[in-house]
């Protein structure tokens, strides 16, 4: 990783191009981000960044955080994640990290925590076919068979079955930037963006760019 | 929504004129042929305007050699070079599906008369 930034994703919209042709893209509100503390190959045994993100009130934070905010002597924030870039020397204590470090062509990667489904069925999570609904089929939407009988007389594990689904992390990757405002903070990125709206996103440089 | 505002805010355009459902409109469309650009006039009914902001769109539909050609246009798409009104309709809907099943005198829209 050689760059990277919070936002919080505002939503989605569409924009032309200089051709004249419609592009979805997600809005994100990208930082500014603040470095609140350094680790060192010294110190902790590796090199990474630590930034905050989102202004809130002092009250709002514990005071062990308090303490590490002021240590740092930056504003307390909603929002600490560690960013292990591949070299910080460019970075120092209370350093403010803008949307423009990343520009208009590059490709992205960007992690959060997508929509949560809830207790979803075999269908919806694991993209299952369903049975018949009419002319007198008793199999609508259920899982179907859980294997083989008396050999081997159990369920493998790993078997695709329904619960939980989405609230977890994840990854959209390749994303191509289609502006950047670092007056206003905004990051246009073409395609959608995982989780819901105001949610925390990390915008990274792409691993297979 | 507000910093969705202010990105559209960029792109919106204002200087096509005010039409509504049931207007007979000529649409003038840029159209890119290799390095050439040439306009292209388009002209129906509108049909519906779906949408808002900048991803507002509207659709004319028209006869062409007698099969009916729905098209439907981004409002704020630069491939749109204006927008010119031939008459305005007198509708009672938003929508004017009503119009696809019909023919000749039947899918004809009354005009709007203004005092």
């Amino acid at each position: 990783m050689k760059k990277a930034i919070l936002g919080k994703k505002v939503g989605m919209t569409q924009v032309f191009d200089a051709e004249g042709r419609a592009i979805p893209v997600t809005v994100i509100e990208a930082g500014p981000n603040v470095v609140v503390q350094k680790k060192t190959v010294d110190n902790d045994g590796y090199v990474s960044i630590q930034v905050g993100f989102d202004d809130i009130a002092e009250r709002k934070v514990v005071k062990p955080l308090k303490g590490h905010f002021e240590k740092a002597k930056v504003a307390t924030k909603r929002y600490l994640r560690e960013l292990r870039l591949e070299d910080t020397k460019a970075y120092e204590v209370g350093q403010e990290i803008k949307a423009d470090v990343f520009a208009v062509g590059d490709k992205v990667d960007i992690s959060g925590v997508s929509k949560g489904k809830g207790y979803a069925g075999a269908i919806k999570r694991h993209n299952f076919h369903r049975g018949p609904m009419s002319h007198g089929s008793k199999y609508h939407r259920s899982a179907g068979s859980m294997g083989a009988s008396s050999d081997p007389s159990r369920t493998f594990k790993g078997k695709k079955l329904p619960g939980h689904m989405g609230a977890e992390n994840t990854t959209v990757q390749n994303l191509e930037v289609i502006k950047v405002d670092p007056d206003k903070n905004i990051l246009l990125v073409k395609g959608g963006v995982p989780g819901i709206r105001g949610s925390l996103v990390m915008i990274k440089d792409s691993v297979k760019a | 929504m507000d910093l969705i505002k202010y990105v559209e805010s960029t792109q919106l355009r204002n200087d096509l004129p005010d039409f509504n459902v049931g207007d007979t409109v000529k649409v003038h469309v840029k159209v890119k042929e290799g390095n050439r650009e040439r306009i292209q006039v388009y002209e129906g009914v509108v049909l519906k305007v779906q949408g808002g902001g900048l991803t507002e769109t509207f659709t004319v539909r028209r006869i062409s050699y007698g099969i009916g050609v729905e098209r439907t246009f981004p409002i704020h798409s630069p491939k749109i070079d204006k927008v010119e009104i031939v008459r305005r309709g007198k509708v009672r809907r938003a929508k004017l599906n009503y119009l696809r099943g019909r023919v000749g005198k039947a899918a004809k829209i009354k005009e709007l008369r203004t005092r």
